[in-house]
């Protein structure tokens, strides 16, 4: 059994979900794939199955929150050191996780790696201009809240270690967890890195984030994450956190 | 003049007097509405109280002539009409919160609930190949 696990939440992508686990073995040979269906209607537990990976199939669509949460419960369960999310859309690219891995091995102060699309200029695909607004003002307060250079907190393509996994299995939030989850992370005392790589435009499916629905996620998230800063988090001091950290 | 003004005050009463049968239908129908439903299990009773409340307010204020008036009067409201408003809106403002809560509530535990449910059958199904694998492993040994 591995050490590392590939969480793929999958909502729907039947199309892309074969080629990414397939990318993932071959770019990560050590990564266990698991894949969160999250209540897709289609057959996309079936064809990751078929692919090779393990299966957690939710009874019906919880978002990708809870879903990704899922994966952190089961890696927290079963034992695994380090744990990356890797969309099943196939808009991150499986060979940037020996990078994501290496920046965290590197340095033992480093709990959590996000691959960022802003930190060098490249050809990859980097959202459309207003989105990249609202990218850049999270990544401003961001930056501000966890006094870190964020430059692309809603990345969801991470990697993390066994205390960002048991704390993660524990608390994760629910509907665009992305920026939250950074500011969780910081708000526990728990040191981020970001790594520069290329996303691609998704193969299939739409994002979650129609264009109507994007000032909500802009006033849900600005809540969230205000509401967050306020809330008392108890330090990793006491319990499995702190038995997990090296 | 006089038999105008008898005639004008008998109108009135008679108006206010249908008003108050109408209010208490509407309370004991309402009272008698949510009964059925807790009867057939569609509503629950713990939620089934507030509205059973509401009702019986309602039915109170209805058959205690000028209740309202001197509550209102009570807390400096001129008209009654006012204070029965003010009071039905907060109720309802304090009734929605509280539905709010019930849902986030809901939503987290359905959202555990889910989580868990997945991965126990993960590992049934895991184990049920595993299960499958030795069994088969023996039948060849």
């Amino acid at each position: 059994m591995s050490r590392y696990l590939a969480i793929v939440p999958a909502h729907n992508e039947v199309e892309a979900i074969a080629a990414t686990i397939a990318e993932i073995k071959a770019a990560a040979p050590e990564f266990d794939v698991l894949v969160i269906d999250d209540g897709s209607s289609d057959a996309t537990a079936a064809a990751a199955t078929t692919a090779g990976a393990r299966v957690v199939s939710l009874p019906f669509n919880v978002g990708v929150g809870a879903a990704v949460q899922c994966g952190y419960i089961y890696a927290s369960a079963h034992d695994y050191e380090v744990a990356v999310q890797v969309d099943g859309d196939g808009q991150h690219d499986p060979r940037d996780i020996p990078r994501l891995l290496a920046a965290l091995n590197a340095d033992p102060a480093t709990h959590l790696v996000t691959g960022s699309r802003f930190i060098e200029r490249g050809d990859g695909h980097r959202s459309t201009p207003l989105r990249r607004l609202g990218i850049a003002l999270f990544a401003r307060i961001v930056s501000l809240l966890t006094a870190q250079r964020v430059t692309d907190p809603t990345s969801g393509f991470r990697m993390t270690d066994r205390v960002g996994i048991e704390l993660f299995a524990r608390d994760y939030p629910t509907d665009y967890p992305e920026v939250e989850a950074i500011v969780l992370a910081h708000s526990y005392a728990l040191h981020t890195h970001e790594v520069a790589v290329q996303m691609r435009a998704r193969t299939t499916g739409r994002s979650k984030i129609s264009t109507s629905l994007s000032f909500y996620y802009l006033v849900k998230v600005l809540l969230a994450v205000s509401v967050s800063a306020l809330r008392s988090h108890p330090q990793p001091e006491p319990g499995p956190l702190s038995e997990a950290a090296p | 003049m006089s038999a105008a003004l008898a005639l004008a005050a008998h109108t009135s009463q008679t108006t206010a007097t249908l008003q108050r049968l109408a209010v208490i239908a509407i309370a004991v129908i309402a009272f008698a509405l949510v009964f059925e439903l807790v009867r057939r299990r569609a509503l629950m009773e713990r939620y089934a109280l507030v509205w059973l409340l509401a009702a019986v307010v309602l039915l109170v204020l209805a058959i205690w002539r000028g209740l309202l008036t001197k509550l209102s009067g009570e807390v400096g409201i001129y008209t009654p009409t006012n204070a029965l408003f003010a009071a039905g809106f907060v109720f309802v403002i304090v009734l929605l919160l509280h539905f709010s809560l019930v849902i986030s509530r809901l939503s987290e535990q359905s959202k555990i609930t889910a989580q868990r449910l997945a991965l126990l059958d993960e590992r049934v199904r895991s184990e049920e190949t595993d299960e499958s694998r030795s069994a088969g492993a023996v039948g060849k040994g």
